[in-house]
């Protein structure tokens, strides 16, 4: 059992205070990281993969500190964000490279198994520097396989991929999950995360906003108030006629934009409720947007639930 | 020394363009030499602005720096080095494999092509061809691990190197009088004035100070360089 410690871990750089007193535990199994960009879920990584050290708190494998430790690295893959990987070098070259960095007793069958894994024999012989963005991304995640490790960390896999590689590459973590090995990626778009991970730790401007079960996140997340920017060829009966339902928390006149601001309480009844209303009344809908359907409004709603 | 390091480091170093830079400064200064052997000047003069001057002075520190960086630098900057450091390898061994091919580089590039040009300028008589390529293995040596050093502390180390090597070694180590003991160059002009016949060439700084510094700043700086990379951190936020 592979467990990353994560304990009261803040860092900052310079001023910015990039993690916030974050405390998690990541076990075996898929964990998601979720987050919208720049909330801090690259620097826990870093933090966790030994290239950060924490500025106070202490990140830790089955115990052992991992800043400063080379031998965390016999049970941790990395699969990093960034894409330069010796371009110069063959698929099969930079896989059969790592392998031998790892000081494997057969570094070849190794790296063998690690491209057959992503199933990538096919282009193994190209340089990496041709590659597609996912071509790339598979050829890392068999880097980062080839010492068959017990943790594996991802940083935003998915970024850049085709519809195909990612569905590729979530089976592949399934079954490493299923294996009993330690998962964890990082994302900014819940689909992808409430996709694979059973659990997700949601990270907000460095703060851990949420932790749990993808379904307990998720109702979390749809159950919120909406707010909504709605125009229309009448918007004070829309308004009154809007008012008098039970699924409208508030609705405001706004002059300078010359629409409605609507809050709704809930989501499913209040989308079926506008068109109703407007049709009865006979009036024409012009606009109707959700006004903070942005990923940041979401999480901070998160954050203050 | 670990080979796969060695193969990667010599493989990016040689590979792309950074190779015709490099073949460069040994053609150059062939030409030169070619060039200024034929001409009707004081061979021994000329041995001195060719292979000190220009050999010593110039064309080696700008390969060390080129080496020096280039071993490591580049993987930094593009963030390749994760591939070598997420693996259980001591990190002094990726700065001496990384150091030894840099100074490989230095040595077959400026060492060697320094005692031609001085077979070529002077002949190989009274060893003055001789010590000055054992000036450059010396210097080639000590620039490569002062810069391989600051390839790991600095994301502008080509800079840092650039001025160095100019200002400090070019400029002051030359005309400063108390700078000289604290050059690298002058350093290996003590151990060309010690190989050469004697009083061929003039060196500032006694050998009994030169070696020890020599293997001093090298062995520093390799064991910074060394401690530096151990604690190597990633930007924070893309």
């Amino acid at each position: 059992m592979a467990v990353i410690t994560i304990d009261k871990v803040s860092r900052w750089f310079g001023n910015v205070v990039a993690v916030n007193d974050v405390t998690m535990t990541i076990g075996p199994g898929i964990t998601g990281l979720l987050g919208p960009n720049g909330a801090g879920k690259s620097t826990l990584i870093h933090m966790m993969s030994g290239f950060l050290a924490p500025s106070s708190g202490s990140v830790t494998l089955d115990g052992a500190a991992i800043w400063r430790n080379q031998e965390v690295y016999r049970q941790i893959g990395l699969v990093p964000e960034r894409e330069s990987m010796y371009d110069y070098l063959t698929g099969w070259e930079f896989v059969l490279a790592n392998a031998e960095l790892h000081g494997l007793a057969d570094p070849g069958a190794a790296a063998q198994r690690a491209i057959a894994l992503v199933e990538m024999e096919y282009a193994q012989d190209r340089q990496t520097g041709t590659y597609s963005k996912g071509m790339k991304q598979r050829v890392k995640m068999a880097s980062a396989l080839v010492h068959d490790p017990a943790v594996l960390l991802l940083d935003e896999p998915f970024n850049g991929m085709d519809p195909r590689q990612r569905l590729h590459l979530m089976e592949l973590l399934r079954r490493f999950g299923a294996d009993g090995r330690t998962v964890l990626f990082s994302s900014h778009i819940l689909e992808e995360v409430e996709q694979l991970a059973r659990h997700i730790e949601v990270v907000v401007a460095g703060r851990h906003a949420a932790s749990g079960d993808f379904r307990e996140i998720r109702r979390l997340m749809t159950d919120r108030p909406h707010r909504y920017l709605v125009r229309s060829s009448d918007d004070r009966r829309l308004a009154a006629a809007l008012i008098a339902d039970g699924s409208t928390a508030g609705i405001e006149l706004d002059w300078t934009e010359k629409a409605l601001r609507i809050q709704a309480i809930n989501f499913q009844g209040f989308t079926t409720l506008l068109p109703k209303v407007a049709r009865e009344a006979g009036i024409r809908l012009y606009t109707v947007s959700p006004a903070d359907e942005s990923l940041e409004s979401v999480f901070s709603y998160l954050v203050s639930s | 020394m670990n080979t796969t390091v060695a193969r990667l480091t010599a493989r990016g170093l040689f590979g792309r363009r950074r190779v015709l830079v490099l073949l460069a400064v040994p053609v150059l200064l062939l030409v030169i030499a070619l060039v200024a052997g034929n001409s009707d000047q004081d061979p021994l003069d000329l041995a001195h602005s060719v292979l000190g001057t220009l050999a010593l002075g110039t064309l080696v520190p700008i390969l060390g720096l080129i080496t020096g960086t280039g071993v490591i630098a580049t993987e930094i900057d593009d963030g390749s080095i994760v591939y070598l450091l997420s693996k259980p390898l001591p990190r002094w061994q990726i700065i001496t494999t990384k150091l030894a091919v840099a100074i490989g580089a230095t040595w077959l590039l400026a060492a060697v092509p320094t005692y031609l040009a001085g077979l070529i300028v002077y002949g190989s008589a009274d060893n003055v061809a001789l010590g000055y390529a054992v000036a450059t293995l010396a210097s080639g040596a000590a620039y490569s691990a002062l810069f391989l050093l600051l390839g790991v502390v600095t994301r502008h180390a080509v800079i840092a190197g650039l001025a160095y090597a100019l200002i400090w070694e070019s400029l002051v180590g030359n005309y400063v009088k108390g700078a000289k003991t604290l050059s690298v160059q002058q350093w290996g002009l003590s151990l060309a004035h010690t190989v050469a016949g004697e009083g061929m060439v003039t060196a500032p700084v006694a050998l009994s100070v030169a070696v020890p510094l020599l293997i001093l700043v090298s062995l520093a700086a390799t064991a910074l360089a060394a401690v530096k990379l151990a604690g190597l951190t990633l930007s924070g936020e893309e």
